[in-house]
């Protein structure tokens, strides 16, 4: 009984169990980006940018069809030219970061709906929007953890100054160079574990992944690698759930698997005992001064 | 060492200067918050800028640490670089609910020692702890930055500044809003550099801790006012030109005919 509702889909299946790779690449490269972005205030910058990848992937779409490299490349242009834009106008004149994104998504967004409408076809953006998580294939499932690998070790190279970048930036400005690095490779991150996400879950999906463990993380942990890891941990088990629910349920996979971490997140936000409502609630006798 | 002088001296290169004004204009969209000051910091000084709101004080620092650039003229270092200088600025964008420690915090004052890779290590930690230990922090290592007070904020930020282990210390209104304990520990801490031999710049307004513990002023009202022993420059005079420069220079703005010296 347990058995054919936990494991035989994936011992049964390969595309599940494909399905299961890919989803997991994405939970664990996406997760300790999005606790960042959380950390950061920029929990909508993950959302702008998805935004701004879709016309890049469209792009790539129109011209070679549905080709996981030229998808990826537009994807990963588009995304970039927004990120090192909006961080240019940002640091360069007196317009805040999440004005300045704002303006080059739109840009960007603009310029993908112009250029689908003007070449008149009846695209199927589909995909892009809502990603095929049960049909990955070699190459992506390749692409997929490469990602995710490089995702991992570059947010461990950089983690002091990240953290430094997050917590007192102007500290960081005044003893190292590494300030402007750090938060364009950081942006860089996020671009690339979106395209990584949006051929599983779809752009618009892709941000769920990253946000939503990390904001249901917050419930559960304080420090900053507690809170990486729960956020893994939470990724993981919406990742399993939602593809399970998906199987038994013929459910889409993408919204199921994003549901199931909203369904993880609004359990945090009441029973979490870091800050949890419930928690808050609860009569707790003070500590002794 | 050196030579003491006042007023808008346009006195030549002090042999044991460790900062120079030469005709240092700094300002933001040109409109100019510090003008043509001409001005030397002796090597091992203990400076306090004084001057009424939007004299320029802060933006002076932020000229010296390079955050801003000079509109006209420049700052030049005597042997020093800009990596020598250790900042407090007086709103830190410090983010207070990211989840840190206050060790973690103090331990990011070695950052020139170990960058962003290095190892922290026994020997390196026992250092930000006794720095932790010198402002009067020991017990709070583990506290989140969160959950601190002002002045135990302000105490962590010094501690920070120890381990930056700076020739040239510039704080900017690094007393205020903290009680009189505090501010005496701090006191305590700036003397021991001063003792060291760093040369210390602080941007400050209570005119009576000026006299009891800086030996030297700059009184500043976007130009120099005086400069010099506070004795002799912390005057009821100066400090009422000091306003009046100000006051007339909050009028339209015009292009300045003073030229480069």
């Amino acid at each position: 009984m347990i058995w054919d509702a936990l494991f035989a889909p994936f011992a049964d299946f390969a595309f599940m169990r494909r399905a299961l790779l890919g989803c997991l690449a994405i939970a664990i490269g996406s997760t300790p980006v999005g606790v960042f972005l959380m950390l950061r205030r920029m929990s909508l910058t993950g959302d702008a940018m998805a935004h701004a990848i879709l016309p890049g992937a469209a792009i790539g779409f129109l011209i070679s069809g549905l080709s996981l490299g030229a998808m990826t490349v537009g994807g990963l242009i588009a995304g970039m030219i927004v990120a090192l834009g909006s961080g240019v106008v940002s640091r360069m004149t007196a317009l805040r970061e999440d004005a300045s994104l704002a303006a080059f998504y739109l840009i960007s967004l603009a310029v993908g709906v112009l250029i689908v409408s003007t070449r008149g076809s009846n695209v199927d953006l589909m995909h892009v929007l809502f990603g095929t998580v049960l049909a990955l294939d070699d190459a992506a499932l390749i692409l997929l953890c490469s990602i995710a690998s490089l995702s991992v070790l570059t947010i461990a190279i950089l983690f002091r100054p990240l953290v430094l970048e997050c917590a007192d930036p102007q500290f960081l400005r005044s003893v190292s160079g590494l300030s402007a690095l750090t938060h364009f490779v950081f942006l860089g991150l996020v671009v690339a574990n979106l395209v990584a996400g949006f051929h599983a879950l779809g752009t618009l999906m892709a941000v769920g992944i990253m946000i939503l463990p990390a904001a249901a993380a917050r419930f559960w942990a304080a420090g900053i690698g507690s809170l990486i890891l729960c956020a893994a941990c939470v990724a993981v088990l919406s990742s399993v759930s939602g593809l399970l629910l998906s199987y038994h349920y013929s459910l889409p996979s993408g919204p199921a698997i994003i549901l199931a971490a909203g369904i993880v997140y609004i359990l945090s936000v009441f029973f979490g005992p870091v800050g949890g409502i419930i928690t808050q609630a609860l009569p707790r006798r003070h500590f002794e001064t | 060492m050196g030579r003491l002088f006042l007023g808008d001296s346009s006195a030549g290169c002090v042999l044991m200067a460790a900062l120079a004004f030469q005709d240092l204009t700094l300002g933001y969209d040109r409109h100019p918050a510090v003008h043509h000051l001409d001005a030397d910091i002796e090597a091992g000084s203990l400076t306090a800028v004084v001057g009424p709101n939007g004299a320029g004080k802060s933006t002076l620092l932020k000229g010296v640490t390079g955050a801003l650039s000079p509109l006209e003229g420049r700052v030049s270092f005597g042997g020093l670089s800009r990596d020598d200088i250790a900042y407090l600025p007086q709103q830190s964008d410090i983010d207070r609910s990211f989840p840190m420690s206050v060790m973690d915090l103090v331990a990011m004052g070695l950052w020139r020692e170990i960058g962003a890779f290095g190892w922290l290590g026994r020997k390196r930690r026992d250092r930000v702890e006794g720095a932790i230990a010198a402002v009067g922090l020991t017990g709070f290592e583990r506290r989140p930055i969160g959950s601190l007070s002002g002045g135990q904020m302000q105490r962590t930020l010094f501690a920070r500044l120890l381990l930056q282990d700076a020739q040239l210390v510039l704080l900017d209104e690094p007393f205020t809003a903290i009680d009189m304990r505090t501010m005496a520990d701090l006191i305590g801490v700036v003397r021991r550099w001063h003792g060291e031999g760093r040369t210390v710049i602080a941007v400050l307004h209570d005119h009576d801790i000026v006299r009891a513990h800086f030996p030297q002023t700059l009184i500043l009202a976007r130009e120099l006012v005086a400069h010099g022993p506070t004795a002799r420059v912390l005057t009821t005079e100066n400090h009422a030109r000091a306003r009046a420069m100000c006051e007339a220079c909050a009028s339209v703005p015009h292009i300045c005919g003073k030229t480069a010296a």
